[in-house]
């Protein structure tokens, strides 16, 4: 599972920091950083929880 | 007779097929619901997003495709049924099953109710060209078509959240933009009157013709719009009226059924307005047990997780309370406005970074000794830091002390 945020569309308004702080943050700057862009198995019900609860549709998750 | 439904069969209708109602559609089938999902919808569209409705489309930078929140092919895979241009109207709860307006009849084991909320409109202005509000995709593309025309002036009356973006995207079109308010200062009853006037203040600074504290006597023109009459006596003339005073709950086809109607169809703790029916989004008022209080909610965030815990409690009786710390943005001129929590005007307010000249902060509210809100001016993270303060029912000294 890899993460893709389409930078495009992000509006770095943290939704996804605030349900995987480990994973996404959004820094002083107000951009998106992805900290971690292929978490372990486990964490993919948090990042389908991302996927969906972000406002914008950015992020999706690339299975390569 | 247990109230959850059965996984592998029965059938769910879902009336209102917008942010709410698709969620709620989608986390039946997450949670392995296999039996029958209707899902319907007034509106001609499939379902579809409606903040870019005040801000890139109507500015002309998308266009309406791009607000599509699902296809028929995605509806299809999980074997959702849409029936688009459909009305419900009325329900009966003994026999659980729906009228349409059409006269067809839907008979229903568990019943979600989405159906949102409508935009308050100004009487008499109704046969008047060139009167808008700003609701549905359709209100965009005819506020759009009389911004392409080339108006002269556009007077938005009220200037809550949608009316403050249309006035920011018709600026940034490059429209003469008047803005009536009847409050002393923009959104001063949610935010206060000290960042009510930073409100302002940005939007005289983009060439906003900002009145407060006066109201609409009268929308003058006899086929076409030609001037507002203001409570202070005076007149601006326009050929566009933006009207944003507010949004009334759809629940005129819920009379009669039993379901306690309040401002919004009165639901439990836990979504459910009666036995295999629960309410969710703009059209929802329950008990937010974090916060204590009844509340309806019109967010974006709300309508999308309230959808999904909605759908979970019609499958599963003992799910926890729905007590989210509601949140949303604004996206006005080159600012991220973000609201989390529930503030009152008279709440203690302190600016925790940035300042309010720059309109580059955040500032949180507090009441009783607790954190109650956050308000943020480009400042997503810090909103979102302090939001978790604010589920964690923080005290007001240890937000202060946060640093972020
Ligand atoms: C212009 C605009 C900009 C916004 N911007 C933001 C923003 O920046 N940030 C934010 O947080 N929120 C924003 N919002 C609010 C957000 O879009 C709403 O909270 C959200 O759409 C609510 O979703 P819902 O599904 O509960 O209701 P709705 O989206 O109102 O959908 C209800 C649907 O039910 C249908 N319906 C009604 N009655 C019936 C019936 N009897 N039978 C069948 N169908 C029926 C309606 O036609 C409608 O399609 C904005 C809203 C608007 C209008
Ligand atoms: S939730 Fe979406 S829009 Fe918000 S920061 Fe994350 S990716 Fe960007």
């Amino acid at each position: 599972m890899r993460i893709v945020v389409d930078f495009d569309l992000c509006e770095s308004n943290a939704v996804c920091m605030e349900i995987a702080p480990d994973i996404f943050e959004v820094r002083d700057d107000d951009f998106l950083y992805i900290l971690n862009e292929t978490p372990d198995e486990a964490d993919r019900a948090r990042v389908q929880e991302c996927v969906r609860r972000c406002p914008k549709q950015a992020i999706s998750i690339a299975e390569d | 007779m247990t109230e959850s439904l059965n996984l592998s069969s029965g059938s769910v209708v879902i009336v209102g097929a917008s942010l709410a109602g698709l969620n709620a559609a989608e986390a039946l089938r997450r949670a392995g619901f296999e039996g029958q999902i209707t899902l319907l919808g007034e509106e001609p569209h499939l379902p579809y997003d409606r903040p870019p409705l005040s801000k890139q489309v109507l500015a002309g930078d998308w266009e309406p495709e791009r607000t599509a929140l699902s296809d028929a092919e995605e509806l299809a895979a999980d074997s959702i049924d849409i029936r688009l241009g459909e009305k419900a109207a009325a329900l009966d709860l003994v026999s659980r099953r729906l009228t349409l307006e059409n006269g067809e009849t839907l008979d229903f084991d568990g019943l979600v109710i989405a159906t949102g909320a409508r935009c308050r409109t100004l009487t008499g202005t109704e046969n008047l060209a060139g009167v808008h509000v700003l609701r549905s995709l359709d209100d965009c593309l005819a506020l759009r078509a009389d911004f392409e025309a080339s108006p002269q002036r556009v007077v938005v009356v009220g200037a809550g959240f949608i009316g403050a973006e249309v006035a920011a995207t018709a600026r940034g079109r490059g429209l003469q933009v008047t803005m009536v308010e009847a409050l002393a200062n923009p959104l001063s009853r949610v935010l206060g009157d000290e960042m009510g006037s930073v409100c302002a203040e940005m939007h005289r600074d983009h060439g906003v013709d900002l009145r407060t504290g006066v109201g609409v006597d009268a929308v003058v023109g006899t086929d076409r719009v030609q001037s507002v009459v203001l409570s202070d006596g005076s007149s601006v003339d326009a050929d566009v009226v933006v009207v944003g005073i507010g949004v009334i709950p759809n629940t005129e086809w819920l009379h009669g059924s039993g379901l306690t109607l309040d401002d919004g169809v009165v639901c439990d703790a836990t979504c459910s307005a009666a036995p295999g029916v629960v309410a969710a989004g703009d059209v929802a008022r329950w008990p937010n047990e974090l916060f204590g209080e009844m509340m309806r909610v019109e967010h974006w965030d709300n309508a999308a997780a309230q959808g999904t815990h909605a759908a979970r409690r019609l499958l599963d009786e003992s799910v926890e309370p729905f007590a989210p710390v509601p949140w949303f943005w604004s996206d006005q001129y080159d600012r991220k406005i973000q609201l989390a929590g529930r503030v009152r005007p008279d709440d203690e307010i302190q600016v925790v970074t940035g300042s309010l000249q720059e309109r580059r902060f955040a500032a949180i509210y507090g009441r009783a000794g607790r954190i109650t809100g956050v308000l943020g001016f480009n400042r997503p993270r810090h909103v979102m830091r302090y939001r978790a303060l604010i589920a964690q029912q923080a005290s007001f000294e240890e937000a202060l002390a946060a640093e972020f």
